[in-house]
C-alpha cells in the first residue's frame, strides 16, 4: 500500500514538473528574468527591507518585461550557493545577492553558469560574468557627526557598530570627521554587538551608552531598537538603512536611506541592451559601482527635531559631499594614538578605506583584534 | 550605576521566566527544546493583543496564551503520540520561527506602548534600593513570586512532590497510580505560558516594536540556564542575573574601553554552563542524581 502510494505520488511530482517545463519553456524569451537573495526577510524593517523597496522599484519600471523572484531567508554559507544554483537552472538572467557572506558562493555558482549574470552586493571579488556594487554608507556617517557635535550637551556620543571590519570602521571615522569639523571636545566611544541584528542586545547597549553620560547615539546594526530606547530616555539618534522615525518620532534626527533601486535598475537596463558589464578596471575599489549621495544610492532623510541654524549646517555638509566640496578623509589625518596617516594637501583613496584598521582622533579606544 | 543595575535586571527577566518554566517541564520528564519558538511566538502574541486592545496588560495574557499554544502542540506530539522529545523541540523552533514571521508581517514597523513601572508604597522611596527593587513593571514582580511558588511548590507540596515523581521515573510514578501523561500535559503547559511571557517581555518592555527572530537566540540560553542552576529554582535567579550582568558588564566595559576583550566576556555564560554541567555529572557518579531521571524519556503507559 505505502509503495503504491509513492508511485502515485511520484508520479504526480514527475507530472507537475514536466508541466512547469512545457510552461516555461514556452514563455521564455519574452521577460527577462531577475532572480534576489536575502539574507533575512523584508520584516528586519533594516538592511533587507531596503533591498526590497529596491526590487519594489525594479518592478514597478519594468512591469510585465521582467518576471522577479526572490529567496529570503538565506543562510551564507553552502545553502547560499545552492540557493543561488537553483536561481540560475530556472533560467534567471541576473541575479542578485544581497550580502557579503555571498561572495564565495556567488562566484562558485557563476563559474557553473557563464551565460548568466551576478550582481554580488558589498563584495570585493569580481569575475568575467560577477559584477559588484555598494552604497557610500560612510557620506552620511559624515553628516550625522557635524549634527550630533552641534547637538550634543554632554559632549559623549555613543556609536554601536556590529563588527569591527573595513565598512564599520570607515563609518565611524566618517562619523568622526564630521563630529569633529563642528566640535573639537567631543568624542565618540564604541560598543562592538559582535551581531548585525539583535534587538535587545542593541537596546542593552544603547541604555550602557546613555548610562555613561551619552546624549546621541548612532548604530550601524540593523534593528530600530536603539532609536526606540534614545526615545525612552530623551535621548537622540541616527536612523540607519531605512527611515525609522515611526519608531522614533522625538529622537531620529535623520536617517541614512540605502536606496538600491536605481542601481537595479541600471543593470537590468544594460543587460536588456546587450551593455551589462562588471566595469572592471584598476580604480574600481571595492566595486564596478560605488554610489553615495551624488548618484542617489544614499538619500538623506529630513531633518528633524533639531535647531534650524543645526538643521542648515547639514544641509551645507550635505550639499558639500554632493558637488564634492567636501571631501571626508582629506589630509592631514590623524590616527587616535597620534600617527599621521595622510599628510594635508593628500586624501585616502578607496583602496585606502577599505583598509582601515584604526579610529581617527576623536574616537576613543581601539579597534578589537 | 542604578541605571546599569536596571538594564541587568530588565535584560535578565525574559531569561528567568522561561528558564523556570523549563524547569517545570523537565522536572515531570519533558525535554523541551522548542523554548526559543515559545517565546516568540509569545513576542508576537503579545504585540498583536496590544496593538488591538491598546493596553500592554492584555499583551501579557496573549504572550502567555500564545506560549501555551505552542506548548500543546508540542505536547500533543510528544506525550500522546510518543515523538522524539528532541526532533520535536528542534522542529518545534524552527516551525514558530516561520510562523511568527508570517504571522508578524503585519505589525512591522508599529510600536507600542511600554508596560509601566509600578511603585510600591513607601517602599520605592528607600534610596537606590527602592528604585531598583520596587519600582519595576508587573512582569518583573509577577517572575519573583513564580520562583518563589514553584520553589515552595516541588519542596514542600503533594502535588509537586508527585509532579518530580513523574519526571523521575515514570513507571513507578505510574504503577502507584499517577496520570503520568495528564501531569506532563501541565507541566508542559506551564513551560509554554513561562516562556510566552517571557517572550512578551521584550516587545513589552525592553524594545517596544516586532521584528522577526527578535528572540535572538535567548531561549537556548534559558535551557542552559536551567542544567546551570542544576534544576533548583532559586538558582535560576542568581544565573539569569549572572548571565544579564555579564552582558551589561561586557558593553559597559567597551564604552569604558576596559582592556578585557569582548569576545572572553560574551563567552562566559557559556564557559559558566559547561563548567556547571561538568560539576553535575561529577555529582552523578556519587549516585546523587540532580537531573530527573526520565527527563526526554517517552512514555509508553496509558495515561
Amino acid at each position: 500500500m505505502i509503495k503504491f502510494c509513492t508511485r502515485i505520488f511520484s508520479l504526480i511530482a514527475l507530472s507537475i514538473s514536466v508541466l512547469f517545463f512545457v510552461i516555461s519553456s514556452a514563455f521564455a524569451g519574452s521577460p527577462t528574468k531577475v532572480g534576489f537573495v536575502y539574507l533575512t526577510t523584508p520584516g528586519d524593517h533594516g538592511w533587507t527591507y531596503a533591498h526590497e523597496l529596491g526590487k519594489q522599484m525594479v518592478e514597478k519600471r519594468f512591469g510585465k518585461d521582467i518576471k522577479v523572484s526572490v529567496v529570503e531567508n538565506v543562510p551564507e554559507g553552502p545553502d547560499a550557493t545552492r540557493v543561488i544554483r537553483e536561481l540560475a537552472k530556472q533560467g534567471n538572467e541576473i541575479i542578485f545577492t544581497t550580502s557579503f557572506g555571498y561572495m564565495e558562493p556567488t562566484l562558485k555558482v557563476a563559474k557553473e553558469f557563464p551565460n548568466v549574470k551576478f550582481e554580488h552586493i558589498t563584495g570585493y571579488k569580481r569575475s568575467k560574468n560577477v559584477a559588484t556594487g555598494n552604497i557610500r554608507f560612510y557620506e552620511g556617517r559624515y553628516i550625522q557627526g557635524v549634527v550630533a557635535g552641534l547637538m550634543t550637551k554632554t559632549n559623549k556620543i555613543g556609536y554601536i557598530g556590529a563588527y569591527p571590519i573595513a565598512e564599520v570602521i570607515m563609518g565611524i571615522n566618517a562619523f568622526a570627521q564630521g563630529l569633529k569639523s563642528v566640535n573639537k571636545d567631543a568624542s565618540i566611544s564604541v560598543i562592538w554587538a559582535n551581531t548585525w541584528y539583535d534587538p535587545v542586545k542593541e537596546a542593552d547597549a544603547a541604555k550602557v551608552h546613555i548610562a555613561e553620560g551619552a546624549d546621541v547615539l548612532a548604530q550601524h546594526t540593523d534593528s530600530p531598537a536603539m532609536l526606540q530606547i534614545a526615545e525612552k530616555n530623551g535621548a537622540m539618534g541616527f536612523g540607519q538603512s531605512t527611515d525609522m522615525s515611526a519608531f522614533a518620532p522625538k529622537a531620529q534626527l535623520f536617517a541614512s536611506i540605502n536606496n538600491w533601486g536605481p542601481y537595479y535598475i541600471k543593470k537590468i537596463e544594460e543587460l536588456r541592451n546587450g551593455k551589462w558589464n562588471t566595469g572592471d578596471g584598476p580604480n574600481h575599489w571595492p566595486g564596478n559601482v560605488w554610489g553615495g549621495i551624488k548618484s542617489d544610492m544614499l538619500v538623506i532623510s529630513k531633518f528633524q527635531n533639531m535647531p534650524a541654524n543645526v538643521a542648515q549646517k547639514a544641509q551645507e555638509a550635505l550639499d558639500g559631499i554632493k558637488s564634492g566640496k567636501i571631501n571626508i578623509f582629506a589630509g592631514p589625518l590623524i590616527d587616535n594614538t597620534g600617527k599621521e596617516i595622510i599628510p594635508a594637501g593628500k586624501a585616502l583613496d578607496d583602496g585606502a578605506l577599505w583598509g582601515m584598521n584604526y579610529y581617527l582622533q576623536g574616537v576613543n579606544g581601539k579597534v578589537p583584534g | 550605576m542604578e541605571a546599569l543595575i536596571l538594564t541587568i535586571i530588565a535584560t535578565s527577566i525574559p531569561l528567568l521566566l522561561a528558564a523556570t518554566g523549563e524547569l517545570i517541564a523537565e522536572k515531570s520528564g519533558i525535554l523541551n527544546l522548542g523554548v526559543e519558538g515559545m517565546m516568540l511566538s509569545g513576542a508576537v502574541g503579545a504585540l498583536g493583543a496590544v496593538l488591538w486592545l491598546e493596553n500592554p496588560y492584555y499583551g501579557i495574557i496573549a504572550g502567555a496564551l500564545s506560549g501555551v499554544l505552542m506548548a500543546s502542540i508540542f505536547s500533543v506530539f510528544t506525550i500522546n503520540f510518543m515523538t522524539n522529545q528532541v526532533a520535536t523541540g528542534l522542529g518545534l523552533t524552527i516551525f514558530a520561527t516561520g510562523l511568527t514571521g508570517l504571522a508578524g508581517a503585519p505589525l512591522v514597523g508599529k510600536t507600542i506602548p511600554s508596560l509601566p513601572k509600578i511603585e510600591i508604597f513607601l517602599l520605592a522611596d528607600i534610596p537606590i534600593i527602592g528604585s531598583i527593587l520596587f519600582k519595576q513593571d508587573f512582569v518583573a514582580y509577577l517572575s519573583i513570586a513564580i520562583i518563589i511558588f514553584i520553589s515552595f511548590f516541588l519542596k514542600y507540596s503533594k502535588s509537586g512532590i508527585i509532579l518530580r515523581a513523574v519526571g523521575d521515573d515514570h513507571q513507578s510514578a505510574h504503577s502507584v497510580g499517577y496520570p503520568v501523561k495528564k501531569i506532563r500535559w501541565y507541566a508542559s503547559c506551564f513551560g509554554g505560558m513561562c516562556a510566552g511571557i517571557g517572550g512578551a517581555y521584550i516587545p513589552l518592555v525592553l524594545t517596544p516594536h516586532w521584528s522577526e527572530g527578535m528572540t535572538a537566540g535567548r531561549g537556548w540560553i534559558a535551557l542552559a540556564l536551567v542544567v546551570f542552576a542544576s534544576w533548583i529554582p532559586w538558582r535560576i535567579i542568581v544565573g539569569a542575573l549572572i548571565f544579564g550582568g555579564i552582558t551589561i558588564a561586557q558593553l559597559v566595559g567597551q564604552a569604558r574601553g576596559w582592556p578585557i576583550p569582548s569576545q572572553l566576556l560574551s563567552m562566559m555564560p557559556y564557559l559558566a554552563t559547561i563548567i556547571a554541567l561538568t560539576m553535575i555529572s561529577g555529582r552523578l557518579s556519587k549516585n546523587n542524581s540532580v537531573v530527573p531521571s526520565s527527563l526526554g524519556k517517552p512514555f509508553f503507559g496509558s495515561q
